[in-house]
């Protein structure tokens, strides 16, 4: 596996799960309690005592780390190699597995324990470990559930198992791990607790993703609730960390910063349970911290964006507060996107780092509404980005003729299946909006480019046909309007 | 110290700064930030509004937190033992068991200290103790977390592995939030002492609402934590 789930076309999986009602039901609830969580953390906590500067700190912040990448990364290896750690630079997913593949044959290591981490699920790493032979086991109960669950992809970048219920999840682990207790979360959990203890005593690797990493001390920062990252960097005697390469600050100072607008706008905490910062050891008589340590650095398809219109997508720092407020995310859940990355970030990211082939039609899943970009804690123009990706993609950037086919396409499934028409005479007004002007689209996107460029076509009203009928029925019902 | 190896960073490198449309930086002064909205959380606070914000954060964290003075340390200690179950505990090798007067009723209760001379043997007891002490280096008013720098003798299996977790808290230790502690590690970085391997920020017991959004305290980490402030200035 890897960064693309499942096979199936983008209309497919949306039409799938728009059938799906506990999905729905699942994805409504949790985006309602995280945005309330967040606001009440953000712009209603008088004692920060304006949310905007923060924003505006973070923003800051990351056009500078950004914008001297090349020095920060530089310092970053150099600090982390100066205590004695290993840094390896991956240009491609293929390169990193290759590498962290080598270092674990050369350990000789069979049981690989992981903390939660988006860049590997990326780079496909833990096929590529079991490929040589490795039990790779995943510690964060989210992702834990879904390796148990035949390798179940995360629907959410925060939440990852949020579309199963209590109920499923017990059955999951009555049928593959003989548990014989209740649905009750606290004895889920503490089952779960139970099997992975054992796990990390035995474990030979841990590997971590990164939040941060600071360039001025060669610290790797993990910010987790569950504490699953401290034991997977305390108990195994070789650490691994995979890091997106654009997941780093200058120094502690600007740490400060990212991580309180992480940890609020995840989950509307102040900070986490645990924020720690690692980095290699310098006692070597420590009974317990990792023996060996590495740092992998990966770029697979992120210096696309850089240099470019779409820099700003690397400032991501993978909080989710815009999956948390977008309304497509809310209707098509996030298997939809065929991406671990989903929502508004995941419809911005996903063709940067793979391409338009695989991931050209997830930016028209947006309403274009803004809410991502009024959301986003270090200020990302998501709703604007998601715009130049459309018409990148339909004037055929690297994929001439797909773009159109594409549209085409998607005007014959929307007409096709009730719930997407549904759905797209209620996204339409919105979808065309950034190509109307005055009420007329004069310059339209695909198959409407054609009749755009002889003539205007007016652009979807707000009032779609079957509730304008509705109305226009009962008004004549009551004897008012004219015929 | 043996230095690490560094792989593939020149053409690594050397890409990026082609794609930034420049040639290969290796230095940068860091900018004056216009904004730093950190600087005045809490800026003017005195230590007992900060303990006040504390033990409401913490609380809301779902740990436990008592207050006491230095003299009734020893038994608000052994009170807390007793609550949480008592022996095997393990707790950190930290000077300030012995400025505190506590090595004797901590070694009368059975209180077992890290010896890193033990070996394995030391962290297979951890892994079997019932409760982890241990002292806080720092301690953030705003979030009721605890700063840890963990070295060979303050390890960090003493708040990891242990079912439940007591810290000691010397009021003097109270700052109002990340933002201090941030700041206390970059002076050390720039003025080029080693930091510690290990800098744990310990907000409560290990938690997970990753079942419908149910929290959950008690995932990996300790159960349960407990706060003991001790006014020592």
């Amino acid at each position: 596996m890897s960064m693309k789930i499942g096979n199936q076309p983008f209309f497919e999986r949306v039409e799938k799960n728009l059938k799906d009602p506990y999905m729905r039901q699942a994805m409504a609830s949790v985006q309602d309690r995280l945005r309330g969580r967040k606001l009440s953390a953000t712009v209603n906590d008088e004692s920060l005592v304006d949310w905007e500067m923060w924003r505006n700190a973070g923003e800051e912040i990351r056009t500078h780390t950004l914008n001297h990448l090349d020095v920060y990364l530089e310092q970053l290896s150099d600090n982390f190699a100066a205590r004695g750690g290993h840094v390896f630079f991956a240009e491609t997913a293929e390169e990193a597995r290759l590498y962290i593949q080598e270092l674990v044959k050369k350990k000789k290591a069979k049981n690989v324990v992981k903390a939660k981490s988006m860049v590997t699920e990326e780079i496909g790493l833990n096929e590529a470990l079991e490929d040589i032979g490795c039990q790779v086991l995943e510690t964060d109960l989210a992702e834990y559930i879904l390796q148990v669950d035949d390798h179940d992809r995360p629907s959410h970048i925060v939440v990852p198992a949020l579309h199963k219920n209590r109920e499923q999840i017990r059955d999951i682990f009555h049928e593959k791990m003989g548990y014989t207790k209740t649905e009750k979360p606290e004895e889920l959990t503490a089952f779960a607790r139970e099997q992975l203890r054992n796990s990390f005593l035995e474990a030979e690797v841990g590997i971590t993703g990164c939040n941060f990493a600071v360039a001025e001390s060669g610290s790797i920062v993990l910010v987790t609730n569950e504490g699953n990252a401290n034991m997977v960097t305390t108990i195994p005697d070789t650490v691994i960390t995979v890091m997106g390469m654009e997941r780093i600050v200058p120094s502690w100072e600007e740490l400060d910063i990212l991580v309180t607008l992480l940890c609020r706008s995840a989950i509307g905490q102040k900070l986490t349970t645990y924020i720690t910062g690692f980095s290699p050891e310098l006692e070597e008589d420590s009974l317990d911290s990792p023996k060996d340590y590495h740092l992998v650095i990966v770029d697979n398809g992120r210096s696309n964006a850089l240099g470019t219109e779409f820099q700003p997508v690397l400032h991501c720092i993978r909080c989710a507060a815009c999956v948390n407020v977008c309304p497509v995310y809310r209707h098509i859940g996030g298997h939809s996107y065929g991406s671990i990355y989903q929502g508004p970030i995941g419809a911005v990211l996903s063709p940067i780092l793979g391409g338009y082939e695989t991931y050209g039609e997830l930016p028209y899943a947006s309403s274009l509404c803004g809410a991502c970009t009024e959301t986003c804690p270090v200020k990302i123009p998501l709703h604007e980005l998601l715009i130049r990706h459309r018409e990148r993609y339909v004037n055929g950037v690297g994929h001439p003729k797909t773009g159109e086919k594409m549209m085409m396409g998607l005007f014959g499934i929307g007409a096709s299946t009730p719930t997407l028409f549904q759905m797209a005479t209620k996204m339409a007004p919105w979808m065309l909006g950034p190509f109307a002007e005055d009420g007329r689209v004069t310059k339209g996107p695909g198959p409407l480019k054609p009749w755009t460029e002889i003539r205007d076509l007016p652009a979807p009203s707000k009032d779609n046909f079957r509730k304008w009928f509705k109305q226009h029925k009962n008004s004549n019902s009551e004897g008012g309007a004219d015929s | 110290m043996k230095q690490g190896v560094i792989q593939n960073r020149e053409r690594f490198l050397n890409h990026l700064a082609e794609k930034l449309g420049r040639g290969r930086k290796t230095a940068v002064e860091k900018p004056e930030w216009t904004y730093q909205p950190q600087r005045e959380i809490f800026k003017r606070w005195s230590k007992e509004e900060l303990l006040n914000l504390f033990i409401k954060s913490a609380k809301a964290n779902h740990s436990e937190v008592y207050e006491t003075t230095a003299e009734e340390l020893p038994g608000q200690l052994v009170k807390t033992f007793e609550n949480f179950g008592g022996v095997p505990i393990v707790a950190s090798k930290d000077a300030r068991f012995a400025e505190f007067g506590l090595e004797s009723v901590l070694s009368e209760y059975g209180v077992s200290f890290w010896d890193i001379q033990k070996g394995s043997r030391q962290m297979d007891s951890a892994a079997a103790a019932n409760i982890g002490l241990s002292f806080s280096d720092l301690t953030l008013a705003e979030s009721g977390t605890a700063v840890f720098f963990n070295d060979k003798h303050k390890a960090r299996s003493i708040n990891l592995l242990p079912v439940s977790s007591i810290i000691i808290v010397p009021k003097s230790t109270l700052v109002p939030r990340i933002t201090q502690a941030c700041d206390f590690i970059n002076q050390r970085v720039q003025s080029g002492e080693p930091i510690e391997s290990y800098i744990n920020m310990v907000s409560g017991p290990s938690n997970s609402a990753d079942i419908e959004m149910n929290l959950v305290v008690g995932v990996h980490g300790p159960i349960k934590v407990c706060f003991i402030v001790v006014i020592d200035k």
